[in-house]
């Protein structure tokens, strides 16, 4: 180039163009603006839709990662609740109904008909998006691509499952279908469980598939893993035991809550009817409740260790009184005569609660006055909500002192006219177990205190030592609930066998059964309230119907938490006749 | 002469440049195929974890071990025991 630059320099001729030349550019020139003109047109005007649309299919995407939802544990990292990733399968039908071969083996491991399918496709042919499958395993998505139909793909989804199933069913509770929570723990730890999804930007062809990643803008945050105070050994005991006895005695339904005194932690919590979490199709609404929290009773005789307890502090009675019981039937006004199972005579404490004596009950309220009973009731936590948080949960009745007379204050304190759940039942007693001091309680594992619950002393540790062993009577072979004991460990409990209210008063035809126990007596380390309500067998005394639940549930929890037995040596042949009725 | 030079070094510079792109596109698009494998591993591996989980959770179901224990291995709860103390 160099080299011929120059010489051709030097041999050029300057001559003008001739005129046809530029005239001849200018046509061109014309014709090519033209036809450029035309197609612009062609392409703006004319095709644009369907243009717009083409590239639209090919255009650069944001899509969105899905997020794991948080799983539910228990207090030792069993799952309760576990989202695990599914496959769904979808199609661009158009571009499936090309390869009319592979209808057939698609149909199979999807387990349709093929002619559904082609149905299916043709009716949603213009469509770029349809789901012909969704929450498969993902060993069955595998099967749906290895067919290599074109135009399938599939889409990650999570599942939720629920391993404890109806044992904790209500406890964890459930998600929707878009994967929040509805119900139970689901429903009330949500902010926590639920994940942040994130976002890709990608380049997709006309069939949908991922051409190119251009980004990662965002990665998705997993939820938060929460750990419960639940020991799932125990609840699966305590559902188990629960609902044999519901179906042994044709009772309506039941509860079983278990505590541990020292902690406030909530070790077991069974509601039965119950419903498998784990398939949806056929729930049952009524299984759907926790009773333990949104079902309030009156708590009837097992409220009359708590104002004995009360009593003791206040110098009303010491631990030695003698209460005449009036020969069962006292005369409060006119309006209440209240009355005892038989004539008990004068019973001590001990007596008094071992024969459930609702005179002498009456009396120690009426020694108290309506304000402190009302006060003692508060402070163990009647009339208020618990610390669980648990959606739902009811405060129960405690109604105000000022209205109080003599017939309310003496009802009150043998558990009329107050209204209470299972949980709160349960908490109260963990107060007596922990020497007075009240734990509010927790159904998940925190690391930092929940504010304004700090532990209460609501007695002092000598009263509420005092009523444990006054209470160890009633497991005796003289109490109400003999059926109670435990071989090897000594029980402080109370029976409770309670009138429901009816359209006209109190009915006589239906009852609810209650238990309220703890072991071992010096040291409590489970506190477990039973209630079955209305057993229509034979039996539908306390004693008879809650007690057994009592004494099965807690074999089982004793050896799990491996308690010491505190009554040492053999056991004799009755504990295992008794435990013979079993089977 | 100088200019010359200069543009020959430019030439190599660019050169040089050039290859460089392609290998760092190259790289790119390498580890982004590495990344995507790995992110399918991942998945694969969550998916495997949480179905051993449920499945683990489904064997060792308190109830089912309870069957078991008393029904193939005739185990019962012991009703006569005795106490020993450590050091006795």
């Amino acid at each position: 180039m160099k080299q011929q630059r120059p010489t051709r320099r030097r041999n050029v001729k300057l001559e003008p163009p001739p005129a046809w030349r530029a005239r001849a550019v200018l046509i061109g020139f014309a014709v090519f603006g033209v036809v450029l003109a035309g197609r612009a047109f062609d392409l703006q005007v004319v095709e644009h839709e369907f243009l717009a649309q083409e590239g639209e299919k090919r255009h650069l995407r944001t899509v969105e990662v899905p997020a794991v939802r948080g799983a539910i544990r228990d207090r030792n990292g069993e799952p309760l609740a576990l989202s695990a990733p599914t496959e769904s399968v979808w199609a661009v039908p158009s571009a499936l109904l090309e390869a009319p071969e592979k209808l057939g083996p698609l149909a199979r491991v999807l387990d349709m008909k093929t002619d559904d399918l082609r149905e299916r496709l043709r009716a949603h042919a213009s469509r770029q998006f349809l789901y012909l499958r969704r929450q498969l395993s993902p060993a069955e998505g595998r099967m749906v691509m290895a067919v290599e139909a074109p135009g399938v793909f599939l889409q990650r989804e999570y599942k939720r499952y629920y391993p404890a199933g109806e044992a904790a069913a209500q406890l964890v509770g459930l998600t929707n279908i878009d994967g929040a929570g509805q119900e139970g723990l689901e429903l009330a730890l949500q902010a926590r469980l639920d994940g942040q999804p994130g976002s890709r930007r990608v380049i997709k062809d006309r069939l949908g598939r991922v051409v190119d990643d251009i980004a990662e803008f965002a990665p998705p945050r997993a939820g938060q893993d929460i750990r419960l105070t639940v020991d799932l050994r125990l609840q699966y005991a305590a559902y188990r035991e629960l609902k044999a006895a519901v179906e042994r005695n044709r009772a309506s339904s039941g509860m079983v809550v278990m505590v541990e005194p020292s902690s406030g932690d909530v070790l077991a919590m069974a509601s039965y009817p119950s419903f498998n979490p784990n398939n949806r199709d056929a729930l049952d609404p009524s299984g759907l409740r926790h009773r333990a929290v949104t079902d309030t009773f009156e708590p009837g005789s097992t409220i009359k260790p708590l104002i004995m307890a009360r009593a003791l502090d206040e110098g009303r009675i010491g631990p030695g009184s003698v209460i005449d019981t009036e020969g069962g039937v006292w005369r409060v006004s006119r309006d209440l005569t209240v009355r005892d199972f038989r004539d008990y005579g004068d019973v001590d404490l001990k007596r008094l609660l071992t024969k459930s004596s609702n005179v002498g009950a009456a009396k120690i309220g009426l020694e108290l006055g309506p304000e402190s009973v009302w006060q003692t009731y508060l402070d163990f936590g009647f009339g208020a909500e618990t610390a669980s948080g648990f959606p739902g949960e009811r405060t129960g009745v405690l109604r105000d002192f000022y209205n109080w007379g003599r017939v309310e204050t003496a009802t009150a304190a043998y558990g009329y006219g107050v209204a209470v759940t299972g949980l709160q039942l349960a908490g109260a007693y963990a107060a007596l177990a922990n020497d007075g001091l009240a734990q509010s309680l927790k159904l998940v594992r925190e690391q930092t205190q929940v504010l304004g619950s700090e532990p209460r002393q609501v007695v002092t540790p000598q009263a509420a030592r005092t009523v444990r062993q006054k209470m160890s009577g009633v497991v005796s072979n003289e109490g109400t609930a003999s059926r109670a004991a435990l071989p090897g460990y000594s029980v402080a409990g109370k029976t409770g066998t309670v009138r429901k209210v009816g359209g006209s008063g109190y009915n006589r035809e239906r009852h609810q059964s209650l238990f309220v126990g703890m072991t071992p007596l010096d040291n409590p380390r489970v506190v477990t309230v039973v209630v079955i309500d209305e057993p229509r067998g034979k039996d539908y005394y306390g004693g008879a119907v809650a007690a057994p639940v009592f004494a099965r549930v807690m074999r089982d929890a004793l050896r799990v938490m491996k308690v010491r037995p505190d009554q040492g040596g053999t056991l004799t042949a009755d504990a295992a006749a008794a435990d013979g009725e079993r089977s | 002469m100088k200019s010359a030079l200069l543009l020959a070094a430019l030439l190599v510079v660019n050169l040089v440049a050039a290859v460089a792109v392609v290998g760092a596109k190259h790289e790119s698009r390498s580890l982004r195929a590495d990344l995507q494998s790995l992110r399918v591993e991942r998945d694969e591996l969550n998916t495997e974890w949480a179905q051993l989980q449920l499945e683990e959770s489904a064997w060792a179901n308190p109830d089912r071990i309870g069957r078991l224990a008393s029904s193939k291995l005739e185990m019962s709860h012991p009703d006569e025991f005795i106490m020993l103390e450590a050091g006795q």
